[in-house]
């Protein structure tokens, strides 16, 4: 799991109505190469919850030095975007969980793909 | 890229070993999906840089061909680990890194999970026959509320004035791109014949 997947993952568990942002648990973090397309991280930016995505860093050790806030104008400052672009597609959760912050429900990380499946109490 | 070209690198995705009928698991043949990912972005242009949402992907034949045309990143949800990890070794083969995985039951989704989080959603829906009755049109539901721009769906022709109707109820503008045959090779025991063609439409929705 990417972080992007994961700025855009909600707990749906029944009756919570804040699933959002699912607190990362991993014990197993990979980075991964991925070519920089600073045109597609430009467009992402603006649909991003910023704060999500720096706690999501930070819960793995890899915040580094990402702003709390979003930088004015960062459009044509390549190596704010390489950072971004880091830490949104070359960070990837490989093993652990995503914890619902209302409910408390686990949902497992197994070999990168996120198990968001409810058990039938749960819908 | 070219469509034959297209074609071929698709003849190389792998898929289900043991198709499961509970989810009516048919493989998009990578005739069908080439010629859809390159309508797509020849014609729309919605692929190329976009963030795009494979939904009930299986194997990722359509996810694969849309990394292959550029898409900016693609998001592939199956409810099927079995189908997700095939999906998963056929990225790694193709080295294709802008795509990641979501296990999750699109019919039990809130309607407003992933609101507008992709710009294009593509995918070959179970056909909502057998024990599916309906679930095309979840599915299709679901596409709505995740894509921006446009959906992009195979439907079976015999329903296209049900799915009509239900285009104009939700607001959406419905447009049939192609008549496809869908030829069906006889997956599971229950189709007597050797492989069937089903006539299947080819439609893009988009919000107007």
């Amino acid at each position: 799991m990417k972080l992007l997947t994961h700025n855009m993952l909600t707990s749906h568990v029944k009756g919570v109505t804040q699933g959002y942002p699912l607190l990362i648990k991993a014990t197993e973090v990979k980075v991964n190469e991925v070519e920089f397309n600073p045109e597609f991280v430009v467009k992402m930016i603006p649909k991003l919850e910023w704060s999500a995505l720096v706690q999501a860093a930070e819960e793995l050790g890899q915040k580094q030095d990402l702003p709390e806030q979003l930088v004015a104008d960062y459009g044509k400052d390549e190596a704010f975007l390489k950072k971004v672009h880091r830490i949104l597609l070359e960070v990837e959760v490989m093993e652990g969980s995503l914890k619902c912050p209302e409910s408390g429900r686990e949902f497992p990380i197994t070999r990168g793909i996120p198990n968001m499946l409810l058990n039938e109490d749960e819908v | 890229m070219k469509l034959k070209e297209l074609e071929s690198c698709l003849q190389q995705v792998d898929v289900f070993e043991e198709p499961k009928i509970l989810f009516e698991q048919y493989p998009t043949s990578p005739h069908i999906a080439a010629c859809m990912l390159y309508t797509i972005q020849s014609t729309f242009d919605d692929i190329k840089g976009k963030v795009v949402a494979d939904l009930g992907c299986g194997c990722g034949v359509l996810s694969i061909g849309a990394a292959i045309l550029g898409a900016g990143f693609c998001v592939g949800f199956d409810i099927d680990d079995d189908a997700l990890e095939i999906f998963r070794s056929n990225a790694e083969e193709f080295e294709i890194s802008n795509v990641d995985l979501v296990q999750s039951d699109l019919c039990s989704l809130q309607p407003e999970a992933y609101a507008h989080k992709f710009d294009t959603v593509i995918m070959n829906p179970p056909f909502g026959t057998k024990h599916n009755q309906g679930m095309d049109m979840k599915f299709l539901r679901t596409a709505l509320t995740m894509a921006q721009t446009s959906v992009y769906s195979l439907h079976k022709t015999s329903t296209r004035e049900h799915i009509q109707k239900k285009a104009n109820d939700w607001g959406v503008k419905m447009e049939v791109i192609a008549e496809l045959r869908y030829d069906l090779p006889a997956s599971y025991k229950f189709h007597k014949k050797k492989s069937v063609d089903i006539e299947v439409d080819f439609i893009r929705f988009s919000h107007t």
